[in-house]
């Protein structure tokens, strides 16, 4: 249940739920995004339950690397 | 798949490691809260990589494993019951009650139904005006939003035939437990990822304070794991004890407000039993009042249903990183994920579970501190 995996949003259907199709890599499922009340088509958002929780913040998703790259240099 | 593979990259995971090897002087026990990350874990390797001196303990982080045995046994005998449709996730299906599980009702003729949403199970409600369908509302703060939706959604839709049995618990109090037991051997906290993208990270800094450890709110996968890790010994390192934030790609400080608000408007603090663990104050979720009408335990009258526990489990002891699951003498011999004695060995997100199927065949060297 804690096994929240990040989704691509394929569209939206506003309304009470914010149903939208969200696509796993190759299975796409119905979500609730009524949590996520700015994802949009093309946004990364991690879901559990059937429900989206958060967007991910792309940005920010590459600061791993870039504290990986600091770490390397003299 | 994007945001998983990349973080799964072996060479910039060999640089962690090295990172954090060339950090440590002394021995260090990290306990990462949530099963999930257990599981990747035990399924990455990611604690054979680490300098001997680093020690992961395994927290109470899997919701599945800590409901009540009496809850199980509750489920069980309103599932069995011809005029109810039983939802549930499907890692429920095998948690052994005292002398039963909701496999069994199912193997036995009741309509047991394997949901992936608590809103799939609303629409069962609304297809199926003469049958009761309940809900297993089981989880952490992950989950509770999308419960309380099912709850609010039912209710808004006028359906007097949905419920749901809720066993809801709660990850700060569960810590300020781990960290307050007498002996306790925790340095250092991985905070659970999902559990702050909805809730934040404002609990834990009191937590960190009182106790002196350092908490990194973290992610799942190997890379984030092994920087959590990191950041964790860094804190350690130089005496520091304070709330670092890992997964900044997907936690807010303040957490998700929307899903906040409705999970406070469905749901109310309450104390709460732990299987395996016993009673911790104020850490779950109960049902308001206004939402009574959808509580399953008062509909079906299940008070006083519930029998002992199996002697022979230890998962209070595995879920408190006091024992390892290869360490019970039934790990794997009376008890297997197929003749489960204890949630642990059920559960996706129990370290009895993950164990048995990453580290069955591999002759594990203990691992010293
Ligand atoms: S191996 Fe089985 S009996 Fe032992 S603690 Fe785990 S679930 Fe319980």
């Amino acid at each position: 249940m804690c096994l929240g995996i990040p989704g691509k949003v394929v569209d939206v259907e506003e309304g009470p739920l914010r149903v939208g199709r969200v696509a796993f890599g190759d299975v796409v499922k119905e979500v609730s995004l009524v949590f996520v009340p700015d994802a949009a088509p093309g946004d990364f958002v991690v879901v559990h339950a059937g429900t989206g929780i958060e967007v991910i913040d792309e940005a920010k998703a590459l600061r791993v690397f870039e504290t990986l790259r600091l770490m390397e240099e003299p | 798949m994007r945001f998983l593979d990349e973080y799964r990259d072996p060479v910039a995971a060999g640089k962690w490691v090295a990172a954090i090897r060339a950090l440590v002087t002394r021995p260090w026990n990290i306990m990462e809260v949530c099963g999930g990350q257990t599981h990747s874990i035990v399924r990455f390797g990611i604690d054979e990589l680490l300098p001997p001196s680093i020690r992961l303990i395994h927290g109470p982080g899997c919701p599945v494993c800590v409901t009540p045995v009496e809850l199980i046994d509750k489920a069980v005998a309103i599932a069995a019951r011809p005029e109810v449709i039983f939802c549930s996730f499907g890692d429920m299906l095998r948690v052994p009650g005292s002398a039963s599980d909701l496999f069994r009702v199912k193997s036995l003729g009741g309509d047991v139904r394997i949901v992936y949403s608590p809103l799939d199970a609303v629409k069962v409600a609304e297809e199926n005006p003469g049958r009761k369908v309940v809900f297993f509302a089981v989880g952490f703060e992950t989950t509770a939003p999308a419960n309380a939706l099912a709850v609010a959604e039912a209710h808004r839709r006028g359906l007097g035939n949905f419920s749901v049995l809720v066993s809801h618990v709660l990850v700060p109090p569960a810590l300020e437990a781990v960290l307050s037991a007498p002996g306790r051997i925790v340095d250092g906290l991985l905070a659970a990822g999902h559990v702050c993208a909805v809730m934040g990270t404002e609990e834990y800094p009191p937590i960190a304070l009182r106790h002196r450890v350092p908490i990194v709110v973290t992610a799942f996968e190997p890379l984030d794991l092994l920087e959590g890790i990191h950041m964790v010994v860094k804190q350690l390192e130089e005496g520091r004890h304070e709330v670092e934030n890992q997964y900044h790609r997907l936690v807010r400080a303040g957490g998700n407000r929307p899903a906040q608000d409705l999970v406070k408007e469905v749901f109310r603090v309450k104390d709460r039993a732990w299987r395996g663990i016993g009673t911790i104050p104020m850490s779950g979720l109960g049902l308001r009042e206004d939402y009574a009408a959808f509580d399953a335990e008062g509909i079906f009258e299940v008070e006083g249903v519930g029998g002992p526990e199996s002697p022979d489990c230890r998962s209070g002891l595995v879920l408190q990183g006091l024992l390892k699951p290869t360490e019970c003498p039934a790990f794997g011999t009376t008890c297997t994920p197929d003749n489960p004695l204890g949630a642990t060995m059920v559960s996706n997100e129990g370290a009895c579970a993950a164990y048995y199927r990453y580290r069955r065949h591999s002759q594990e060297p203990a691992h010293g501190v």
